[in-house]
């Protein structure tokens, strides 16, 4: 018998019924239009069990993740509201919870978040009043005990799925196994990863993470995305905190012709999801297609992710249940 | 580097210097009562900040962690990680705020594997900072208990406790 449901929300029902889970980012507008997130949110929609809205990532204004799920619940869509530590407290980030929960989100992902300098406005007060492990707990006891961190108790606690990120291709590459053990005893219900470029490095983090039987106490999304260009690929891998792009990947991006390069990006990215899939212990995939959100339906219909899903939809989910995950959680 | 950061690479050295404060400092709490807590941080906070500024490079957070941290302190870290290292570390292990810097982080994984007593304690979730002890002594909080003090909102079980 599985535990009940932590939240009312489409990811953590696919992940549930042992569906191999799509997750997409939207790129948030720098502008006041609801249509621009309307429009954004339409592509990723239709190939996704949830978008995330992320939160100022890379330290760069945009629409606040906040408003964003305010737009997509209302337009009946299941966003993954993005929560960093960078740029509000304790106070602050309790409230905005509640109220998203209260909007109709489902899914929070706890970041501690780039640090202001990656941005464009470097001069800003860097707040980080708790780590991402903190929010993971925080939130956790908001949704179990129904209490604020100070214990004043909450009257309706907020139903949340909730996510914490990972990197797998961050040093001290050893310890990172049990960085994520820790989310999961701080409240982690499931992982999105930071972009995987090397699926042999990624390999070995699972098989660790199997040893210490984490695969069966979270679900593991792994982050992909195309590249553009092998210049896009060596931008990316030099400023973007944390991504690590092997050097035959950009080799092989380079021996592409002009024409091709975002086409040979695109090949790259199903490669991976397809090798990634074989990997016990991954439960789905988080597309990041950064400026390219169009080729979002296309990498998940090339990687053969939605021939899965249509039959999904007229099969009941238990028959798509995978042998090779546990059934109890 | 000076001599006195240079300390910070025999971790165990360290750790054995913590225990036999830890030690001293639980004998010595009926003198804390006698004097009052106030007193005392206002006569040890000095000291203190001298020593552990000079070894670790010590905020004075005034709840310190540095045995489970691999004799290494969590409030260095630009993002004040309590928790261990965030995703933005460089190939090389350093930092992503300040790329000259190592991680403080990959630092203290390495010094806690050199470690004996609380070589795993780098496991333990710690609680988020109380605000309001920064600038006080971590000692006098120690001996008075209030850095061990949890909100109900954090719970019992969540360690952090030595």
């Amino acid at each position: 018998m599985l535990p009940p449901p932590k939240s009312d929300g489409r990811l953590e029902k696919v992940l549930r019924a042992g569906l191999f889970a799509v997750t997409a980012e939207l790129n948030p507008p720098d502008s006041a239009d609801p249509h621009d997130v309307f429009d954004a949110a339409l592509v990723l929609s239709q190939v996704c069990d949830a978008i995330n809205a992320t939160d100022a990532s890379g330290a760069h204004c945009h629409m606040s993740s906040v408003a964003i799920c305010a737009l997509l619940t209302h337009a009946g869509y299941s966003p993954v509201m993005q929560v960093s530590c960078r740029d509000r407290n304790r106070i602050a980030i309790q409230g905005d919870v509640l109220g998203a929960a209260a909007m109709g989100v489902h899914s929070v992902l706890c970041l501690t978040g780039d640090d202001v300098t990656a941005g464009d406005q470097p001069g800003a007060k860097r707040v980080f009043d708790l780590d991402s492990l903190h929010l993971l707990r925080a939130i956790r006891t908001m949704r179990d005990e129904g209490l604020y961190m100070s214990g004043r108790k909450i009257t309706v606690p907020p139903r949340l799925f909730l996510g914490a990120a990972s990197n797998p291709f961050a040093p001290p590459l050893e310890w990172r196994p049990y960085r994520m053990a820790k989310k999961i005893e701080a409240g982690a219900d499931f992982f999105q990863s930071q972009y995987c470029f090397d699926v042999p490095r990624l390999e070995a983090f699972m098989q660790r993470v199997r040893d210490l039987g984490l695969h069966e106490k979270a679900y593991f999304l792994v982050g992909v995305g195309p590249l553009r260009s092998e210049r896009a690929a060596e931008f990316m891998r030099d400023n973007v905190p944390g991504v690590h792009i092997p050097d035959a990947v950009i080799e092989r991006l380079r021996k592409a012709p002009k024409e091709r390069k975002r086409e040979e990006g695109k090949r790259i990215c199903v490669e991976i999801i397809q090798q990634v899939r074989e990997i016990e212990g991954v439960h789905g995939v988080h597309l990041m297609a950064y400026r390219q959100e169009e080729l979002v339906a296309e990498i998940v219909e090339e990687s053969g992710l939605m021939a899965r899903r249509r039959l999904s939809e007229t099969a009941p989910p238990s028959s798509w249940r995978s042998g090779r995950r546990g059934g109890s959680r | 580097m000076g001599l006195a950061r240079r300390l910070q690479n025999h971790p165990r050295l360290l750790a054995a210097a913590y225990r036999a404060n830890l030690w001293l400092a639980m004998r010595l709490r009926f003198l804390l009562r006698i004097v009052g807590a106030e007193r005392a941080d206002r006569w040890l906070h000095g000291p203190e900040e001298f020593a552990k500024r000079r070894i670790f490079d010590c905020r004075m957070c005034g709840q310190c962690i540095l045995h489970s941290t691999g004799m290494t302190c969590p409030m260095t870290c630009p993002k004040n990680l309590r928790n261990g290292p965030c995703g933005g570390v460089r190939a090389n292990g350093h930092c992503e705020v300040i790329p000259e810097m190592r991680c403080i982080w990959v630092e203290a994984y390495e010094r806690s594997q050199r470690m004996t007593t609380y070589r795993d304690d780098l496991r333990i979730v710690q609680p988020p900072v109380d605000r309001q002890l920064e600038g006080t002594s971590a000692w006098v909080n120690l001996m008075t208990g209030r850095d061990q003090a949890r909100t109900a909102g954090w719970g019992e079980a969540s360690g952090g406790d030595r």
